[in-house]
């Protein structure tokens, strides 16, 4: 499991490049519902 | 022409259709990402080269396409609202503009990340990255020409014009590795010729692909729903709307 997270020890730049693209995934998905209640 | 077809480019005729397809689309874009992520890290194998580095691929390569390619639709749709003076278009634009930004910031993030590692830098000013950085740059000087403008059909103008000229930087960042000498590497993926990596990291790439293409759809239908909403606020159909909701 640890072996998985630690990528080879690619870890922080797989893990930063999925992380960050997750994240500007979730804050699109978020602005756009309060937008949405907003109207 | 289809007289059929163009009843959707009415705004009140869209609207509806655009809510039912949302969640189709979402689905797809939720199962799509889940296939695919399950091929990037537990099918594909590690590169004889670089290791576990290259599964930044997976997010990397769909993003890139994808900023590119929404770039294009939004630039047509915009040229398709100053040729037909179409109200849906120019909010089709519009509706694509945040999420073609979103997605070249995520090219350019995991583009960083994977070439820390692999070229031993986060940046260079190469002619693939700083197109794509201008290709971002693009985006949001679309949006923020648009915000800037408060009469609608002239923030659409003004605003397609900047997305028709601004397409001309998209040729430049698909083309840049052929034509300058540059630390990114060339395309792994030709339609000419066989692919040049295993088929399994092929196989994950297109899948995360698709579900970037999915997700797209919903996220643009959902906004331009906003958009519908807020510009059509005057009018009848959006009142009835809202006093049902």
């Amino acid at each position: 499991m640890s072996a998985f997270f630690a990528m080879g020890g690619y870890g922080f730049y797989i893990w930063g490049s999925y992380g960050v693209a997750a994240l500007c995934i979730f804050l699109e998905v978020f602005f756009l519902r309060s937008s949405k209640k907003k109207s | 022409m289809n007289s059929d077809l163009f009843r959707f480019a009415s705004p009140q005729a869209f609207f509806p259709v655009a809510g039912k397809l949302i969640p189709w689309f979402s689905v797809l874009a939720g199962v799509l990402a889940l296939a695919g992520l399950y091929i990037a890290f537990f099918v594909a194998p590690t590169d004889a080269t670089q290791g576990e580095a290259y599964r930044i691929i997976f997010i990397h390569v769909p993003a890139a396409w994808m900023s590119m390619f929404l770039y294009l639709v939004m630039a047509g749709w915009a040229a398709t609202g100053l040729a037909m003076n179409t109200r849906l278009s120019g909010m089709m634009a519009s509706a694509l503009a945040p999420t073609g930004a979103m997605f070249t910031f995520v090219a350019l993030w995991t583009g960083a990340l994977w070439g820390k590692p692999t070229w031993g830098t986060y940046w260079v000013w190469d002619a693939r990255l700083t197109s794509e950085l201008i290709l971002l740059f693009l985006y949001l000087g679309f949006i923020a020409l648009k915000n800037a403008i408060p009469d609608p059909a002239r923030a659409d103008q003004a605003g397609a014009i900047l997305a028709l000229v601004g397409a001309v930087n998209v040729p430049i960042i698909y083309f840049s590795v052929q034509w300058w000498n540059t630390l990114h590497q060339g395309s792994s993926i030709n339609l000419m010729a066989a692919p040049t990596m295993a088929a399994t990291m092929l196989a994950g790439m297109l899948v995360m692909a698709l579900a970037a293409w999915m997700y797209s759809i919903a996220v643009t239908l959902a906004r331009l729903r906003s958009i519908i909403l807020e510009r059509e606020r005057d009018a009848g159909w959006v009142r009835l709307q809202r006093a049902a909701a």
